[in-house]
């Protein structure tokens, strides 16, 4: 079909492309962020409706029914993930848009003689395959189907770079002879070398590497624009890249880390220091009447919520127990670390599914000096973000990201699973010092329990 | 289109999109990451004109494939953040509704 002429289609696309930047704009405040993802939407629809209308397209059945396909396994997954699993779901829908790009490319080889066309189908298959398959591993890091700890081997150094000099030999060449060989030759490659981008990186740093793979996917479809000669697709894809490039960097400079630091921290061997030290000191166990004692005579208590509250879906239960307190007439806050769940800003969303008043939220920086005045801390499933390893110890993995202090409030409780470590994989000090005590359960049963035995004071 | 114009409009993109971005609070990190992600998914369209232009067999099936992922990318990113961003919505319409009943008490 080919209603539109190229005029008219190149309006559309234009069209399409401002709302994507509109979309963005407007996903950078919280007043307008849900309006700007539909604008997106809204973008989206418009520029897939007008290659349809525009492009000379055979077997339209065929990729009708492709389409429907794809939204019949995403629509659902996307509305009934839950919150918890939402940073793994980000990475898979990330890598596979790297992976559709890569195969774009590849299929747009036979097209070319151009050699500049044809860098740009190198540079997309590589970096599609690259994000492809780095996703696939922060989602199974992220899903903890394999460890979460940095996985690195001797040599690994080198496998790296023979990796990466076969791919520019093997780019070299396609470029050169078009061929369609070292093509998939180049794709496998990239495919390699994402898995081995990614594996060193320690849990706790997977969210700034789905960051770094998004804005990756961002310039592979940046470059396979190049490829089609589609001006949006060059437009959308380097928004993307762009976009995603400054928001990687604000992620790593909320943990306190540099993004160098992060991919290449393992080759150097310091990313996994102390990691392995566990340590027998006895701990202070208490019951939950304990707890809801000192929680119950306190008068400020400061909850700091962690993945661990996610897991157990216990945010309903704390926004329950914070409720208790404060009708006995104690002052409540929770503390928000910047990376408290899996990601930026995860925790918000968890609390807000929660119904937790928004103004009882508080970031860190708002809440650290307060921890002074706090009479209990009330750790709830968080273990690295209040580990004061990041600031006295400077081998430790997590040396550098600001925490929460809650060591310097007057009595730390921590509800936790077990005495395992957290995400970074490394112990928390605190837990040793004479004013902490634990309390041992599932997040959200113990704090049920706790909840009960306020309630009976 | 040549090249020289296509490098006008990549550079001038780069700087819109540093600039949309740069003054997002860490709160908004993760729904921007993933209304971003959804954009990226907009190779549909270079996934559509592969297909659409397929005359072998395997290019076809290989063509698909892209679509379909390319429409999980695209379809998966934009539901999973709107669901995000309505819990954000959720709370204010919360908090709004508590003020008043904090007042008449």
């Amino acid at each position: 079909m080919s209603v539109l002429d190229p005029a008219w289609t190149a309006l559309l696309y234009l069209a399409a492309a401002v709302f994507f930047i509109l979309a963005l704009r407007g996903l950078s405040s919280p007043r307008t962020a849900r309006r700007g993802n539909l604008v997106g939407a809204l973008g989206a629809l418009v520029a897939v409706v007008t290659v349809f209308l525009s492009a000379r397209l055979e077997n339209i059945p065929w990729i009708l029914g492709a389409i429907a396909v794809g939204s019949a396994i995403a629509a659902p997954v996307a509305r009934r993930v839950k919150m918890t699993q939402m940073p793994q779901l980000v990475a898979l829908f990330n890598g596979v848009g790297g992976g559709a790009a890569a195969l774009v490319a590849l299929l747009e080889l036979g097209h070319t003689g151009d050699p500049w066309v044809r860098l740009a189908i190198v540079f997309t298959l590589l970096v599609g395959a690259v994000s492809f398959a780095g996703s696939g591993v922060t989602f199974a890091k992220l899903q903890e189907l394999m460890t979460t700890r940095p996985v690195v081997f001797p040599g690994l150094p080198v496998v790296m770079a023979a990796v990466l000099l076969a791919a520019v030999a093997a780019a070299v060449v396609v470029i050169l002879t078009g061929s369609p060989v070292p093509a998939v030759l180049l794709l496998l490659l990239g495919l390699v070398a994402g898995v081995l981008l990614v594996l060193p990186v320690g849990g706790a740093d997977v969210p700034i590497v789905i960051s770094l793979l998004n804005a990756f996917t961002g310039l592979a479809v940046a470059a396979s624009g190049v490829v089609l000669g589609n001006v949006l697709l060059v437009v959308a894809g380097t928004l993307v890249g762009a976009s995603g490039t400054i928001l990687t960097r604000a992620m790593a400079a909320a943990m306190g880390r540099s993004v160098a630091g992060i991919l290449f921290g393992a080759f150097r061997g310091g990313s996994t220091a102390g990691s392995t030290a566990v340590s027998e000191r006895p701990v202070r166990s208490s019951s939950p009447e304990d707890v809801a004692v000192l929680l119950g005579y306190a008068q400020r208590v400061i909850i700091v919520p962690g993945y661990g509250l996610a897991v157990a879906q216990g945010q309903h239960t704390a926004a329950e127990l914070a409720d208790a307190l404060e009708a006995r007439g104690i002052d409540v806050d929770f503390a928000i670390h910047p990376v408290a769940g899996r990601m930026p800003g995860h925790m918000n969303v968890l609390l807000a599914e929660a119904n937790v008043p928004y103004e009882s939220l508080k970031e860190m920086g708002e809440i650290n000096p307060e921890f002074k005045t706090a009479d209990v801390a009330l750790v709830v499933g968080a273990n690295d973000v209040v580990n004061p390893a990041a600031k006295t110890s400077s081998g430790s993995p997590i040396y550098g990201m600001p925490i929460l202090e809650v060591a310097e409030a007057r009595q730390v409780v921590f509800l936790k699973r077990s005495m395992r470590p957290g995400f970074a994989g490394i112990e928390n000090d605190l837990l040793y010092q004479p004013q902490t005590s634990l309390l041992f359960g599932d997040a959200k049963d113990s704090l049920a329990q706790v909840l009960g035995a306020v309630k009976a004071l | 289109m040549d090249g020289m114009s296509l490098l006008t409009i990549t550079v001038l993109a780069v700087f819109v999109g540093f600039e949309v971005v740069s003054k997002v609070s860490s709160t908004l990190h993760t729904p921007l990451m993933s209304g971003a992600n959804a954009i990226h998914g907009i190779i549909l369209v270079g996934a559509i004109i592969v297909a659409g232009q397929a005359a072998e067999t395997w290019v076809l099936a290989v063509a698909l494939l892209a679509v379909v992922l390319a429409t999980i990318n695209l379809v998966g990113g934009f539901v999973v953040t709107d669901r995000m961003l309505h819990m954000f919505h959720a709370r204010k319409e919360v908090a709004r509704a508590a003020a008043p009943k904090a007042d008449g008490k």
